[in-house]
């Protein structure tokens, strides 16, 4: 479960302080879709980097699964992404150069874990590339490198999967077929938590949580969700 | 993270980027391998030199001063007494032989040719303590000193300048100096100058025939039990000397006291500092290339900022990126410095093969891989690989994710 409460963050700009996020207020629930929308500038993406430890709040507490994670060290956070947050980006970000297995085995690595291959391979044939391990990044469609990224989020079983604009680079039917396997992740009982600026995506999530200058404007379940076909 | 994943990810970045990584090495390579090549030239020259002296290197050579010392007592010569003195065993236990020797220069002469030769006058021993041998025919015996037997040994410049190359060709002929003949016994082998150019006879017929009579002597060898007690063997005749000669001021002793053997040890000291000092400037090229692999890195980690943040944001601790860099530009370095001991042994035992084939001048600087050198270089390597990377290392592990994953 997340929490945050009265989470605040001020950035300093030279002398000048610019507020990111004022008074935010959130909890999802474990299995939750939750789409985070809002325009650029309003706080969404400083929201993704604070709930996936990448920053910590100026103020109030966020509590992931009971851990205030506002309050810990660069080394504990490194910790706490490497065996609680799976992110998924817009740009992908595979590790070039690098096979898919073994940008899939990646978190396994840093997580200390041995024995990796075989998980790498099972996470890759649940994003329906099994037959696609030894391709480079640049080998690979957007398509399948976001496919690969969602494995390599995936493989520490993760609290959370975050996945910032997960579309955004994509052509329609790639971005369906990401959309129908987010959402596919989500029915197995996977938290999912989508930041995005397009409607389309939102319409999919049960949950879709509207931003504005630093604070939640509206957030409401959706009981019509757009279906997606792929 | 553990070590082999860490040297594999090292290793893939530095395929990656192939020849920027053989260019950064080079500075070490070239570093290193002239290192061990320096050090082992040098090595090679003080070994060679010492091998060829060891053997005289227990040789001690007593001579009269030059010239006396003003108001002091007129110098006294070194005489065949001196001689018999120094051979008492009771004197010195570190004196194992002790050969008189009177020596000057004559002309050789044969029907045809005449030769400017050095005449020396000694023993049997002679040429064994002087660590000769024969190329042709045989030395003078004991017997042939007693009975003062008109006979020679020819140092091998003499022998060829009068008979020929052929060093058997010289035997059974006669020569004559001061106008008087002498039969060719023997042909020595060449041991260096001056020798290559003396001819040796009997003590007693050199005085007969050549110099005159009298029991001076000129030179007198004493040859130390072994080459570690020359010092205390050198002491003891200027002992027993001094007391012959009733010397009690040393500035007015009337003998000089030499040994190979303390000239060497200068000898090696000087080529010790030498070869030191060469190393050192090889060792520059060395700091040349440390410079060239933290340049390198710092690149190779502005390059890598976006990947930094990937590595981060799915666990990477700062730890991990540390070393992650830290273990590339040890693997860099440590590469380089192999790569440099492989160039460095492989020059220097190309150039101790083909050094002897060119002659015996360049045979002398055939080098000789230290252990040392090659060792010393290796750490060295890893310490540059440690410290160069060390700051590029440190600021990527303090490179914030958000920062890092935003980099283009």
């Amino acid at each position: 479960m997340i929490q945050l409460e009265d989470v605040s963050k001020v950035y300093r700009m030279g002398k000048v302080e610019v507020p990111a996020l004022s008074g935010v207020d959130l909890t999802i629930d474990d299995g939750e879709l939750v789409a985070i929308m809002g325009p650029s500038g309003s706080g969404k993406t400083t929201l993704m980097n604070i709930l996936g430890c990448l920053d910590v709040p100026t103020s109030g507490r966020y509590l992931l699964d009971g851990t205030d994670a506002g309050r810990l060290s660069d080394n504990r956070l490194a910790k706490i992404r490497s065996r609680k947050i799976g992110f998924v980006f817009q740009s992908f970000n595979l590790v070039a150069r690098t096979s898919a297995v073994r940008n899939v085995e990646l978190p396994l690595v840093y997580a200390g874990v041995h024995a990796r291959r075989n998980p790498a391979r099972h996470a890759l044939a649940q994003v329906g590339l099994g037959d696609r391990e030894k391709f480079m990044p640049n080998e690979l469609s957007g398509g399948q490198q976001q496919r690969v990224a969602i494995a390599r989020a995936l493989i520490n079983d993760p609290t959370l999967l975050l996945a910032d604009e997960p579309t955004g680079n994509l052509d329609t039917a790639s971005s369906a077929e990401i959309l129908k396997l987010l959402g596919a992740l989500n029915d197995a009982g996977r938290t999912v938590v989508i930041i995005t600026h397009e409607e389309e995506v939102a319409g999919f999530a049960k949950r879709v949580v509207r931003m504005r200058d630093g604070r939640i404007e509206s957030d409401r379940v959706q009981r019509s969700r757009t279906e997606v076909t792929a | 993270m553990n070590l082999r994943e860490a040297v594999r990810i090292a290793l893939r970045g530095l395929r990656a980027n192939r020849l920027r990584s053989v260019l950064t090495m080079l500075g070490i390579i070239i570093g290193v391998a002239a290192v061990i090549l320096l050090v082992a030239i040098g090595n090679g020259v003080q070994s060679s030199v010492n091998e060829k002296i060891q053997p005289l290197a227990n040789l001690i050579t007593i001579v009269p001063s030059v010239g006396n010392v003003p108001g002091g007592s007129p110098p006294k010569d070194l005489i065949d007494a001196d001689v018999t003195a120094l051979q008492d065993p009771t004197m010195s236990h570190d004196i194992a032989a002790v050969i008189p020797a009177t020596s000057g220069k004559a002309l050789a002469e044969t029907d045809s040719y005449r030769f400017r030769t050095t005449v020396v006058g000694s023993t049997d021993r002679w040429l064994d303590l002087n660590n000769g041998d024969m190329a042709a025919g045989s030395f003078f015996d004991d017997a042939q000193v007693r009975s003062t037997a008109r006979v020679v040994v020819l140092g091998p410049s003499v022998a060829s300048y009068l008979f020929g190359n052929d060093p058997a060709a010289a035997l059974s002929h006669t020569v004559r100096i001061n106008r008087q003949t002498f039969h060719v016994i023997g042909v020595m082998q060449s041991v260096g100058e001056p020798g290559d150019s003396a001819t040796i006879m009997p003590l007693n017929t050199a005085r007969r025939y050549i110099f005159g009579g009298g029991d001076k002597v000129n030179q007198i060898i004493v040859q130390a039990a072994q080459a570690s007690v020359v010092p205390a063997a050198e002491n003891d005749v200027i002992r027993v000397l001094s007391e012959r000669h009733r010397i009690k001021d040393t500035a007015n002793r009337d003998f000089e006291v030499q040994s190979l053997r303390s000239r060497l040890d200068t000898f090696n000291q000087i080529l010790r500092v030498l070869t030191l000092f060469t190393a050192a400037v090889a060792a520059i090229s060395l700091f040349v290339g440390a410079i060239g692999v933290l340049n390198i890195m710092l690149v190779s980690v502005t390059e890598r900022t976006r990947e930094i943040g990937i590595r981060k944001a799915i666990g990477a601790t700062r730890r991990a990126i540390l070393e992650q860099f830290l273990i590339e530009s040890l693997v860099l370095a440590g590469l380089g410095g192999v790569i440099g001991i492989g160039v460095g042994v492989g020059l220097s035992v190309l150039g101790s093969v083909l050094a002897p084939a060119l002659g015996p001048t360049f045979a002398t600087f055939a080098p000789a891989v230290t252990i040392p050198s090659v060792v010393l270089s290796f750490a060295i390597s890893l310490v540059i690989g440690l410290v160069a990377g060390g700051y590029p290392a440190n600021r990527a592990a303090r490179l914030r994710p958000i920062e890092a994953l935003r980099y283009q």
